[in-house]
């Protein structure tokens, strides 16, 4: 039978071919928790006497959400993190080290393995040929512990990409854009599967930033095959033995196909308070933008670092706009300091902070005023979601958010690049 | 199973209630159940955890709980003293979410189109109906697959597992 991505790795390890609708109790190979969910999970584990890790190296516990803690409620919720670790042997991933999507990538998955986590954007392994969802406490918990978890088959969308992005143009603006086409809920209880020439010419750190937001559309995961592309990203971490070549086979049936063509594309933002609220900057300047940010799970990677270094290099930022600068993880951060982009950053007036989720999700450094707008490269707009239900998220790509602290207000990244 | 009909006053949202306001994550310093219940809905409906009464009902359009894994979403919610929530749809996790904590919801479209915040609804799990008391119309909603509604009954998975080990 041919078979998507997503249906070609589940029936692997349920050990025959899976329909999807199909409900299966499966084996994981990577579980995962983070600070925000994980002391909820410990919880549920120790109440059931079950404070165990079936396969403690390949079960992670991230602290990155709010590292280091502002409060001493979450410094409790961290120490029950560390204790469970040093309980069952499982692996910590400290203050030091940064967001839990880009860590896994780096570090923990590999092609071809089921990864649940308790963070909605465990998505973004889904980049490597990993099928990775995200889950809540007790459903991962339960993984941890037993090393199996259930899961209903998904339909797939395939995303067919040809051609290629024009100047100014990255992943951000079409991920964002796909989601304004196909709603919040467009991809419900589906597989977003990646492909086509357009696709296979990517980068993996855009990869990561398309698989990142799958769940932006309702989605369980986003995939890419996993090639040479994939097998270089590896090697250049020391885990070229992880490679296992994942591909889609041919005929495979899909739920829906959408066909994009990159060279058509423009730069996109999402306006408050949705996702899928999106437009062309080409329709939203002007707008005045208080607080810039760039970092996070979706577009904290070095890569996304050197676009938006490359556009401030030279320039200031517009005194009535801030700008806070959070590399995705310490490998990024040790490389972008070692070419020179972290000084380019705090040259511009930018704050450059240590790693981690930083303003997103909140809870600390960045939270905004009353009023207040802020253009981030991010992957959610909710209202409230950097602390404040009076201000308003913007979202955007790297390059657009460099374009904006510059200019103080939404402008047109091509007018800001320089040749 | 049978005997789980709930009946209350509804409380009716939009289409893509993110678990970002249902429950902020500056509050998410506590798994203490009651206190997230204190700040439950905070950032869209600001006196919601003051007004709510226990076994009232959220009815919301597409989409309900999408947005961050947070289990405490729907542990807010139930701690709250919601009943049961009945959405167009359901984003996935919340889903999931949902069925594990032992919160009761009901997948209805059109329901939240037709019933206004205040009505007096009657849930009937078992036979997935959901009439508006106050209008007398009727909806129709999907069933559970039996094993979640046994889950929901346990109240929640941790509890469900707990009898089996029994």
């Amino acid at each position: 039978m041919a078979s998507t991505l997503a249906e070609k790795i589940i029936s692997a390890h349920a050990g025959k071919d899976v329909k999807p609708g199909e409900i299966i109790v499966t084996g994981v190979d990577v579980t995962a928790l983070q600070d925000g969910t994980g002391p909820l999970a410990i919880q549920q584990l120790e109440e059931l006497d079950m404070v165990r890790a079936h396969n403690p190296a390949k079960t992670v516990l991230f602290i990155d959400h709010a590292a280091p803690s502002p409060r001493k409620e979450l410094s409790n919720a961290h120490m029950s993190l560390r204790r469970f670790a040093r309980e069952t042997g499982a692996v910590l991933s400290e203050i030091s080290e940064g967001v839990c999507h880009q860590r896994l990538v780096e570090s923990f998955v590999s092609p071809g393995d089921i990864l649940i986590g308790a963070d909605s954007h465990t998505c973004t392994s889904g980049a490597l040929g990993a099928f990775s969802t995200g889950m809540g406490s007790t459903d991962v918990a339960i993984g941890i512990a037993t090393g199996k978890t259930w899961l209903k088959v998904p339909e797939t969308i395939r995303i067919e990409l040809t051609g290629s992005f024009s100047k100014g143009v990255y992943a951000k603006d079409l991920i964002l854009h796909l989601i304004g086409m196909i709603g919040a809920d467009g991809a419900t209880y589906m597989a977003l599967e990646f492909g086509g020439p357009g696709a296979e010419a990517m980068e993996m750190s855009e990869r990561f930033t398309l698989a990142n937001m799958a769940v932006e559309a309702g989605g369980k995961t986003g995939l890419f095959a996993a090639d040479s592309r994939t097998r270089a990203y590896l090697e250049e971490r020391g885990r070229g033995d992880d490679f296992r070549e994942m591909t889609p086979d041919e005929g495979a049936s899909y739920a829906r196909i959408i066909e994009i063509d990159l060279s058509t594309l423009e730069p996109t933002v999402s306006a408050p308070h949705t996702v899928d609220n999106t437009r062309k900057v080409s329709e939203a300047l002007g707008t005045r933008v208080d607080q810039v940010f760039i970092g996070t799970c979706t577009n904290g990677r070095l890569e996304d670092l050197r676009v938006a270094a490359s556009i401030l290099e030279g320039r200031q930022r517009h005194p009535d706009t801030r700008l806070i600068v959070t590399p995705a993880s310490r490998d990024i951060y040790r490389q972008a300091s070692g070419e020179g982009l972290l000084a380019t950053f705090a040259a511009a007036g930018a704050l450059v902070t240590g790693v981690g989720c930083g303003a997103c999700v909140g809870v600390h450094g960045g939270i905004l005023g009353d009023g207040e707008v802020c253009l981030a490269t991010q992957n959610r707009n909710f209202q409230g979601r950097m602390g404040n239900a009076e201000a308003f998220i913007w979202l955007a790509s790297p390059a657009t958010a460099a374009a904006a602290a510059l200019a103080g207000e939404i402008v047109d990244p091509r007018d800001y690049i320089k040749d | 199973m049978s005997g789980m009909v709930f009946e209350g006053t509804a409380h009716t949202y939009g289409r893509d209630v993110d678990t970002d306001v249902i429950i902020p994550a500056r509050y998410l310093n506590t798994t203490d159940p009651d206190e997230l219940a204190g700040y439950c809905m905070m950032d869209i409906d600001g006196d919601f955890a003051q007004r709510v009464q226990p076994g009232d009902i959220i009815v919301a359009g597409e989409n309900f709980g999408c947005g961050s894994s947070r289990e405490q979403a729907p542990v807010a919610i139930k701690a709250a003293g919601v009943a049961c929530v009945v959405a167009s749809s359901f984003a996935r996790i919340f889903f999931r979410n949902a069925i594990n904590i032992g919160l009761p919801i009901l997948v209805c479209p059109g329901a939240s189109e037709e019933i206004d915040t205040g009505d007096t609804v009657r849930v009937d799990m078992e036979q997935g109906v959901v009439t508006d008391l106050t209008s007398g119309k009727s909806f129709q909603a999907e069933r559970f697959p039996e094993f979640m509604q046994e889950i929901v009954a346990a109240g929640g998975l941790m509890n469900h597992v707990r009898e089996q080990l029994k």
